[in-house]
């Protein structure tokens, strides 16, 4: 080898181990925090040259997904029990896992002034249906369920339930009108930090259980750079004061 | 091993794929018969039409669907007026979205058996005197028999194996909308693998079964 060879070698190496050049990362992102994500994605891409291809959807698909070799990197789910549970089994990589957003419910209708801001509308119930997810599969679900339970009108509104397989399903529903009213994601209809349209009540978090939403580095996502930035840029203030915009706790 | 919600769920898309093909047959003879015989400039855009749940993706149907039946599309505005309520969430929603996403299967072979009848037999008909509909109950229905095999069978197996659709406009309410299709889905999402494994199998055994009765009752298919 040529002796300048040799003394740039471990340099080149250096700069390798370093990965400074730019890596792709697939991340699985639940489907409530489609939103911020894209806000988030683009401005992680600018600052960092890295670039986040995004797949959104329901976590539970995800996890059957992972399970059976998806190519994902980084899953941001919509509980703590997913990436929980694939930590248990050896998916992911120890130690990456935090929780990146708390979500908060919110009763929504597209009719301004129709829902009020203790969720009496709940007890009226001249509604003709109350869309809300699937509380087998989202955590919206189950907290929409728990806090119906909780003010005692289950048994009043049960025959009015239609239910979304994930978020984004139910928030269709109520958006085309078919729903007069459901509950979904803070994040889907807030916008710069005020509800867009129609009318809403923040479920106050005393009423369910709280929604934590974890993020973890998948067991492909070893050795990704852009995966291990992502994480980073995650808790970092650009992503958090995004997530913030949107309606969720941190 | 099957729950009740699993049995539950077998039950309504039996009678989903029941309702909705014997609504296809009464819609679709007519249908069928016009298009194989029509010579108007109207024949294909209309056989166009019929043909496109072949070619669109369920969501497409799905998202108009939502969209037309809600209380702001023309669907739901027309049944809110008839006093019908809307469309989305209800057994009805899904005989309506159903007709027309099964409507080439049960069209299609029913107008290929048309068309392979010909003039002849009617004309032979009229000469002894039979009546329009005499002559289609008396002649054409019988020698178009492959081709309602062929409608039913398709109709219903399609109905049965619906999903995105229903996904879309069922909103997955017990005894109304939750198919097994959907009933599937939920239990894959949940992680419960072996209900899954349960209806999954008994999805793959049924469709096997309905298309080897048809292929070895109706061994040439359609008629040349």
């Amino acid at each position: 080898m040529h002796p300048l060879a040799k003394k740039l070698l471990p340099l080149a190496l250096l700069f390798a181990g370093h990965a400074t050049w730019a890596d792709e990362v697939q991340v699985a992102v639940a489907a409530n925090f489609t939103a911020p994500m894209q806000k988030i994605a683009a401005e992680f891409e600018k600052d960092t040259g890295h670039k986040a291809q995004l797949s959104f959807g329901g976590t539970g698909k995800f996890y059957a997904q992972i399970r059976n070799g998806a190519p994902f990197q980084v899953l941001l789910a919509a509980d703590d029990e997913t990436p929980a549970k694939l930590e248990k089994e050896a998916m992911t990589q120890p130690g990456s896992r935090f929780t990146y957003a708390i979500g908060k419910l919110v009763l929504w209708s597209t009719k301004p002034g129709y829902v009020d801001d203790q969720g009496e509308v709940l007890r009226k119930g001249d509604f003709n249906k109350l869309a809300l997810a699937n509380p087998k599969l989202a955590p919206y679900g189950l907290a929409a369920m728990e806090s119906i339970t909780r003010l005692g009108v289950l048994s009043a509104v049960e025959s009015k339930f239609v239910q979304g397989e994930n978020i984004a399903q139910t928030y269709q529903f109520v958006s085309t009108g078919n729903a007069e009213l459901g509950f979904v994601a803070l994040s889907q209809v807030m916008k710069d930090g005020r509800i867009a349209s129609g009318s809403a009540w923040i479920v106050p978090a005393s009423l369910h259980t709280p929604i934590r939403q974890d993020a973890v580095v998948l067991a492909n996502g070893k050795g990704n750079a852009a995966a291990g930035a992502l994480m980073k840029y995650l808790k970092g203030d650009k992503a958090r004061a995004i997530i913030k915009g949107y309606g969720y706790d941190l | 091993m099957f729950e009740s919600t699993d049995l539950a769920a077998v039950w309504l898309t039996l009678k989903l794929a029941a309702v909705t093909t014997t609504l296809l047959l009464v819609i679709g003879t007519p249908l069928a018969w016009w298009l194989a015989r029509t010579r108007s400039w109207w024949k294909g855009p209309a056989g166009a039409v019929v043909a496109l749940p072949i070619v669109l993706p369920p969501t497409v149907i799905g998202f108009y669907l939502l969209v037309a039946m809600g209380p702001n599309g023309p669907v739901g505005q027309f049944t809110q007026a008839l006093g019908l309520g809307l469309l989305p969430f209800t057994f009805a929603g899904l005989v309506v979205a159903s007709v027309f996403y099964s409507l080439p299967f049960v069209v299609q072979p029913l107008q290929n058996a048309f068309e392979a009848i010909g003039e002849r037999p009617l004309e032979a008909a009229a000469t002894l005197r039979a009546s329009p509909l005499d002559a289609f109950f008396s002649v054409v229905v019988p020698l178009a028999r492959p081709g309602y095999l062929t409608a039913s069978v398709l109709g219903f197996a399609h109905t049965v194996g619906e999903f995105g659709v229903v996904l879309m406009i069922g909103g997955n309410i017990p005894d109304q909308t939750r198919v097994v299709s959907v009933q599937i889905y939920d239990h894959v999402e949940a992680m419960e693998y072996a209900q899954a494994h349960g209806l999954a199998a008994g999805m793959v055994v049924f469709s096997f079964l309905v298309l080897l009765a048809l292929y070895t009752l109706n061994p040439t298919g359609r008629r040349k």
